[in-house]
C-alpha cells in the first residue's frame, strides 16, 4: 500500500515542481517569481522526505530539515531586496 | 656547545631586541649582543678540536625524502667564517648602538641584524647544500632589510632593491646549480660530494654546475661585471656597511668558492672563468675607487677589488694560492671593517662623507686618524701590516701563473691593480685627515665617545698583532682553514714579513711608489676621468629592470585583464586542448556499466535544472531574475546530491545556497539592476563555441566514468575501510575531513579567516576613502517601502534563533558519525545570527555582538591548531586524532574524539569568516539616520509606538 502511496504523491509533487518552475520562469511579476521559487523548496522538502520513505532510510530527514528552516531565509532576503533594496539596513 | 645552538641562537636573540626595545635602547642591544656573545663562546668552546684537526658534525634528518637534512659541521673553514661573522658582529652591534641616532628604530635593526647573522652561520656551519640554499636566500633578504633600513631615504629602497635583484637572481642560478651537482653525486651531503671530486668533474654536466654555482657567487661577492650593486648598498648605515659589505655577506660567494674548491678547482674552466673574473674585478674596482668622491663608495670599490683578488687566488687553483686566499679573507675582514667604521666616525661627526669636503682631521680626530692611518697603511699593503703580507704572497702567486701562454698578463695586472690600491689607501689619508685643518665643515668634528671607536680599534690591533707575529696569531687558523679548503696535505708556506729579495718584493715596491706618485697626480687624473665616457651601472640595470618588468606586464596583462569572461575561455580552450589531446593519445575501455533508466521524477529535476540554466542564459541581463533562476539550479542540484547518497554535500549545498544569495543581494543593492549589452554577434558565438565545447566535454567525461569501473582500487575504499577503524566515525566524508586530510582542512579554515579579514580590510579601505562621501549620500534607485524592521520578520527571527542554533548543535554533535559536521554546523549558525541583522538592522545587531568576529575566526585556528598540537604530547605526528568510548550512568555510550575539537576550530572559523564577510560588505549600505534604537520599527508593545517610526526612513512609494 506504502509504495502506491508513494508513487501517487511522488506523480503529485513532481507535477507541483514542474508548475513551480513554470511560474518561476515565465511569471510577470518578480513577487511571483519569489513565492514560485518558495513554494518549489517546500516541494522539494516533500520529495525528500518521500524518497527517504520509499527507500525506508532516515538519511534524508535533516537536509528536509535545513531546507525548511533555511530555505525561507533566502525568500525574506529576496523579498527585502525587492521591498528595501538594502537587505541589511 | 651543540651546532645546532649555534646556528639557532641568533634567530633566538633575533625576537628580543624587537621585544626590548621598549625597555630601552641599552636593552636592545645588550640583548642583541649577549645571544651573539653566547654564540661566539660556545664557537670558541668547539675551536680547540678543530685546530687539533677533527671536523664536528651535527646530524638532523629533516625532509630526508627529499635528501634535505639538517646536517651541520663545523671544520677550519667554518671555523674561520664564523668566527669573523660572530666576533666582528659583536663590535658592530657595540658600534651599531652609539652609531644609530634617536630616530632610528634601533630594535628593528638588531632583529634585522641577528637575523643576518643567523643566516650567515647557518651558510658556514651547512653540512648540506639544499640547507645552505636556505640560508643563502636568507641572508639574500635580511640583507635586502638591513640595506634598506632608512626606509625614508630614496637610495637605500633603490640600493636594497637592485642588491636582491642581483642577488636573487644568482641565488636562483645557483640553486640549479647545486641540484645539478646534487644529481651528479646522489647525494646533498656536502662532506660526501666534497669526496668525489673525479665523478664531477667526469660528468658532462661539471661546465653547467659550475657556470650556474659561480653565478651565485659572483653576484654575491660583487664580481664584475655584477660588482655594480655594491656600491649602491652603501645607502646603508655604516654598521651595516662594515658589516656585509666587508666581512660577511659579500665574503659569502668566496666562502663557497673555497668550500667547493676541493671538487670544483684544477680544471682550465675553473681557471678561466674564476681567475680571470677575479682580475678583471680586482683592476676595474681598485682603478673606479680612486676616482670616487664619496668615503664609502671609495671603500666599496676598494672592497669589491679586494674581493676580486680572493676570487683570482681562487681561482689559480694550486695550493698555495689557496692559502693566501684564506690569509688574505681574515686580513682584509680586518683592516676593512675597521675603514668603514672610521669612515662611519667621520660621517657622524662632520657630517659629510666628501672626500672634497674634507681634510686636516688629524688634529680633531686624532685617535679615528691613528685607527684609519694604520688601517690604510695595511690595505695599501705597507709592512709590518697584515695587508702586506698576503699582498706579497699574491704577487708571488701571480708571478708564478701564466694566462693563456702569457707570463705578463696576470703579474702585470696585478701589479696595475696593486698600485692603485696603494693610491686609494694613501688617498683615504691624505685628502682626508692630513693637510691644513678646515672650518668649514657642518658641525664642527671631534673623537666620539669610546663606544665607537672601541670596534675599529679592537680591529686596528688585530691588523698590527697579525703583521708582527704572523705565525703565532694567525698561522693555526691559516693552516686549518687552508687545509680545510684544499683537503688534502698543505703545501709548504711560511707567514713572515721578510721572505727575501723576492720578484714579489720588488712588484710591491713598484706599486706602493706608482701609488704614491699616481696620488699626486690625481687631480689631473679627475679631470681626464671625468671628461671619459663611462656607462652607468645604474642606467643599464634600471633598463634592463625595466624591460623585464614591461615583459611581465605584457604577457601578465594579456592574460589577466579583469575580464572573467577572458579567465574562462582561456581556462576551457586550455583544459579542452589538453583532455583532446589525452583522449586521441591514451585508451578508453569498454563500459562496464548498464545505463539505470531515468524515471519520472528524475526528468522532472533535469527539466527543471536544465530549463533554468537556459533561463539564466536568455534573462542573464535582468540580475535579480538570474539570482532566483540560480536559485533553482542550486535547489535541484542538492536535491540530486540527496538522491545520489551525498547528503553531507547536498546540506553544504543548501546552507552555501543560503549565504551566497544573501551576499548576492547585498551586492546587487550597489549595482545596476540590468548588466549592460556590449557583446557584438561575433563575439557571441565564439563565446557560445567555447562554452558549449567545455561543457560537452565535461559532460561527456562524467558519462564515461559513470559508465565504467576503475581499473585501480580507489582512495575511497581504504577511507571506507579505515574510517571507523583508525578514525573512529562512521562518517567517512567527516572522517576525511578532520582526521584523513585533517591537514588541508586546518589550512583551508586559515585561508577561509584571510579571505574573510582581507574583505574586512578592503571594505575599511573604501569607507575611509573618498568613496564614503557617495555611499552616505546615495539615494536609492528604487522606491522603497515603507517598514525597515519590520514586526512580523523581527518576531518570526527570534523564535527561529534558538531553533537553528539548536540545529547547528545537532547537526555538529553527530558529524562524526552521520551526515554533518563543524563547517555545516557553522554555516547555519552563521544564518541564525544574520536572520537577526536582516530584521533588526545593522546597527542594532552590532550594538549586542560580544565578540569581534576576527577573534572567532582566531578562535577557530587556535583550538583547531591546539587539539592537532596535543598529538605531540602523546608522541604522535601533528592532527593524529585519539577517540574513545564512554558509559556514562543513565546514559547511552556515546563517544569523545579530538577530532570533535577539531571540528569544533573548523565551526569556529566559519562562522567568524561567513559573518565578517557578510557583516563588513553589510556596512557599504549604513546611512545616517537609521535606526538603532529599537529592533523593530512599530512596537504595540511600546507606549510611543506611533511617534518613533523613524520618519526619515518612510519614503512615498
Amino acid at each position: 500500500m506504502i509504495a502506491y502511496a508513494v508513487t501517487f504523491a511522488f506523480t503529485c509533487f513532481g507535477a507541483a515542481l514542474l508548475m513551480n518552475f513554470w511560474k518561476v520562469a515565465t511569471s510577470k511579476d518578480l513577487g511571483d517569481r519569489i513565492l514560485a521559487l518558495d513554494t518549489m523548496f517546500i516541494n522539494a522538502i516533500a520529495v525528500m522526505v518521500l524518497y527517504g520513505l520509499a527507500i525506508g532510510t532516515e538519511m534524508y530527514f535533516e537536509a528536509a530539515m535545513i531546507i525548511a528552516m533555511l530555505g525561507f531565509i533566502s525568500t525574506v532576503a529576496y523579498a527585502r531586496f525587492v521591498l528595501r533594496g538594502n537587505i541589511i539596513e | 656547545m651543540s651546532l645546532f645552538l649555534i646556528a639557532a641562537l641568533p634567530f633566538i636573540g633575533a625576537v628580543f631586541p624587537a621585544l626590548l626595545i621598549r625597555a630601552g635602547r641599552n636593552a636592545a642591544s645588550f640583548s642583541a649582543g649577549l645571544t651573539t656573545l653566547l654564540a661566539f663562546v660556545g664557537l670558541m668552546i668547539n675551536a680547540p678540536a678543530v685546530l687539533r684537526g677533527e671536523t664536528i658534525h651535527a646530524r638532523l634528518d629533516w625532509l630526508p625524502g627529499l635528501g634535505l637534512n639538517a646536517n651541520f659541521f663545523l671544520d677550519g673553514l667554518g671555523l674561520l667564517f664564523a668566527t669573523l661573522i660572530l666576533g666582528i658582529g659583536l663590535l658592530i652591534i657595540l658600534y651599531a648602538r652609539f652609531y644609530l641616532s634617536r630616530e632610528d628604530p634601533m630594535g628593528q635593526f638588531y632583529s634585522y641584524l641577528l637575523l643576518f647573522q643567523g643566516a650567515m652561520v647557518g651558510i658556514v656551519l651547512s653540512d648540506n647544500i639544499l640547507l645552505l640554499l636556505v640560508f643563502w636566500e636568507l641572508t639574500s633578504l635580511s640583507s635586502f632589510l638591513l640595506i634598506g633600513y632608512w626606509k625614508h631615504l630614496p637610495e637605500g629602497r633603490q640600493g636594497a632593491r637592485m642588491a636582491l635583484a642581483v642577488t636573487g637572481s644568482g641565488g636562483l642560478a645557483m640553486i640549479g646549480g647545486m641540484l645539478i651537482l646534487g644529481n651528479i653525486v646522489g647525494s646533498y651531503d656536502l662532506t660526501v660530494i666534497l669526496q668525489n671530486k673525479e665523478l664531477i668533474q667526469a660528468s658532462p654536466l661539471y661546465l653547467p654546475a659550475l657556470i650556474l654555482i659561480l653565478l651565485g657567487c659572483f653576484t654575491k661577492s660583487a664580481q664584475f661585471p655584477f660588482h655594480f650593486w655594491l656600491p649602491h648598498a652603501m645607502a646603508a648605515p655604516t654598521p651595516v656597511s662594515a658589516y656585509l659589505h666587508s666581512a660577511t655577506m659579500v665574503k659569502a660567494g668566496l666562502f663557497l668558492m673555497a668550500r667547493m674548491w676541493p671538487v670544483l678547482s684544477g680544471t682550465p674552466e675553473w681557471f678561466y672563468i674564476v681567475a680571470t673574473t677575479g682580475l678583471v674585478t680586482m683592476v676595474v674596482g681598485a682603478v673606479i675607487a680612486l676616482f670616487k668622491d664619496d668615503l664609502k663608495a671609495l671603500l666599496a670599490f676598494s672592497t669589491v677589488s679586494h674581493l676580486g683578488l680572493i676570487t683570482m687566488l681562487l681561482g689559480f687553483g694550486t695550493k698555495v694560492a689557496a692559502v693566501a686566499a684564506v690569509f688574505h679573507i681574515i686580513n682584509h675582514a680586518t683592516f676593512k671593517a675597521a675603514l668603514f667604521m672610521s669612515a662611519g666616525i667621520v660621517d657622524h661627526e662632520a657630517h659629510t662623507r666628501d672626500i672634497k669636503r674634507l681634510g686636516g682631521l688629524r688634529h680633531l680626530m686624532p685617535i679615528t686618524f691613528t685607527i684609519a692611518l694604520i688601517a690604510s697603511l695595511s690595505m695599501a699593503g705597507i709592512p709590518p701590516l697584515n695587508g702586506f703580507l698576503s699582498k706579497e704572497m699574491m704577487l708571488e702567486a701571480a708571478f708564478h701563473t701564466t694566462w693563456a701562454g702569457s707570463h705578463w698578463v696576470i703579474p702585470g695586472l696585478a701589479v696595475l691593480a696593486a698600485l692603485f690600491s696603494a693610491a686609494y689607501s694613501f688617498r683615504f689619508i691624505v685628502h682626508v685627515f692630513l693637510g691644513p685643518k678646515r672650518h668649514d665643515y657642518p658641525t664642527h668634528p671631534h673623537d666620539p665617545g669610546a663606544g665607537m671607536w672601541i670596534g675599529p680599534a679592537l680591529l686596528v690591533v688585530l691588523v698590527v698583532m697579525i703583521g708582527l707575529f704572523s705565525s703565532p696569531v694567525a698561522g693555526p687558523m691559516v693552516s686549518t682553514a687552508a687545509q680545510a679548503v684544499i683537503g688534502g696535505e698543505l703545501p709548504y708556506f711560511k707567514l713572515k714579513l721578510w721572505h727575501g729579495l723576492t720578484p714579489a718584493l720588488y712588484m710591491s715596491i713598484g706599486a706602493v711608489a706608482g701609488g704614491a706618485i699616481l696620488l699626486m697626480l690625481h687631480a689631473r687624473l679627475e679631470a681626464i676621468w671625468n671628461a671619459l665616457p663611462r656607462p652607468e651601472a645604474k642606467t643599464i640595470f634600471d633598463a634592463i629592470i625595466g624591460a623585464a618588468t614591461r615583459l611581465a606586464n605584457s604577457v601578465t596583462d594579456a592574460l589577466h585583464n579583469g575580464s572573467m569572461t577572458r579567465y574562462g575561455a582561456i581556462f576551457v580552450v586550455f583544459v579542452a586542448a589538453l583532455s583532446s589531446y589525452a583522449y586521441a593519445t591514451g585508451t578508453l575501455g569498454d563500459p562496464t556499466r548498464a545505463v539505470q533508466a531515468a524515471g519520472p521524477l528524475h526528468l522532472v529535476a533535469w527539466a527543471c535544472l536544465v530549463a533554468a540554466t537556459l533561463g539564466i542564459l536568455a534573462l542573464h541581463h535582468q540580475r535579480i531574475l538570474a539570482l532566483v533562476l540560480i536559485g533553482v539550479v542550486g535547489l535541484v542540484v542538492s536535491l540530486g546530491f540527496n538522491y545520489l547518497s551525498a547528503p553531507d554535500l547536498a546540506l553544504t549545498q543548501i546552507s552555501v545556497e543560503v549565504v551566497t544569495i544573501i551576499l548576492m543581494l547585498l551586492a546587487l543593492n550597489f549595482m545596476p539592476k540590468e548588466t549592460p549589452r556590449e557583446s557584438s554577434g561575433g563575439r557571441k558565438l565564439r563565446d557560445a563555441v567555447i562554452a558549449i565545447v567545455g561543457g560537452t566535454g565535461v559532460g561527456a567525461l562524467i558519462y564515461a566514468l559513470m559508465t565504467r569501473d576503475f581499473l585501480f582500487p580507489t582512495i575511497s575504499e581504504f577511507h571506507l575501510a579505515n574510517s571507523y577503524k583508525g578514525g573512529g566515525g562512521t562518517n567517512v566524508v567527516n572522517v576525511i575531513l578532520v582526521d584523513f586530510r585533517g591537514f588541508d582542512t586546518f589550512g583551508e579554515i586559515i585561508v577561509l579567516g584571510i579571505a574573510a579579514i582581507v574583505i574586512y580590510a578592503l571594505t575599511e579601505t573604501i569607507l575611509n576613502s573618498r568613496v564614503r562621501a557617495r555611499l552616505l549620500n546615495r539615494q536609492p534607485d528604487m522606491p522603497q517601502a515603507g517598514d525597515a524592521h519590520p514586526l512580523m520578520m523581527v518576531v518570526a527571527t527570534r523564535v527561529m534563533m534558538p531553533i537553528a542554533l539548536m540545529v547547528g548543535a545537532y547537526i555538529f554533535f553527530r558529524g562524526h558519525n552521520l551526515p554533518g559536521g563543524g563547517f555545516i554546523a557553522g554555516l547555519v549558525a552563521a544564518i541564525a545570527l544574520i536572520m537577526q541583522y536582516m530584521a533588526s538592522g545593522f546597527a542594532w545587531a552590532t550594538e549586542r555582538q560580544r565578540f569581534y568576529y576576527h577573534g572567532i575566526i582566531g578562535a577557530g585556528v587556535l583550538v583547531a591548531a591546539a587539539t592537532g598540537i596535543g598529538a605531540w604530547f602523546n608522541d604522535k605526528p601533528f592532527l593524529t586524532s585519539a577517540f574513545g568510548y564512554v558509559h556514562p550512568p543513565y546514559l547511552n555510550e556515546f563517544e569523545l574524539a579530538t577530532a570533535a575539537l577539531f571540528d569544533l576550530g573548523v565551526f569556529l572559523a566559519v562562522v567568524g569568516a561567513v559573518l565578517l564577510a557578510l557583516e563588513s560588505l553589510a556596512r557599504f549600505a549604513w546611512q545616517p539616520g537609521m535606526s538603532t534604537e529599537h529592533a523593530m520599527d512599530i512596537n504595540p508593545a511600546r507606549d510611543d509606538a506611533p511617534e518613533t517610526v523613524n520618519i526619515e526612513n518612510v519614503k512615498e512609494v
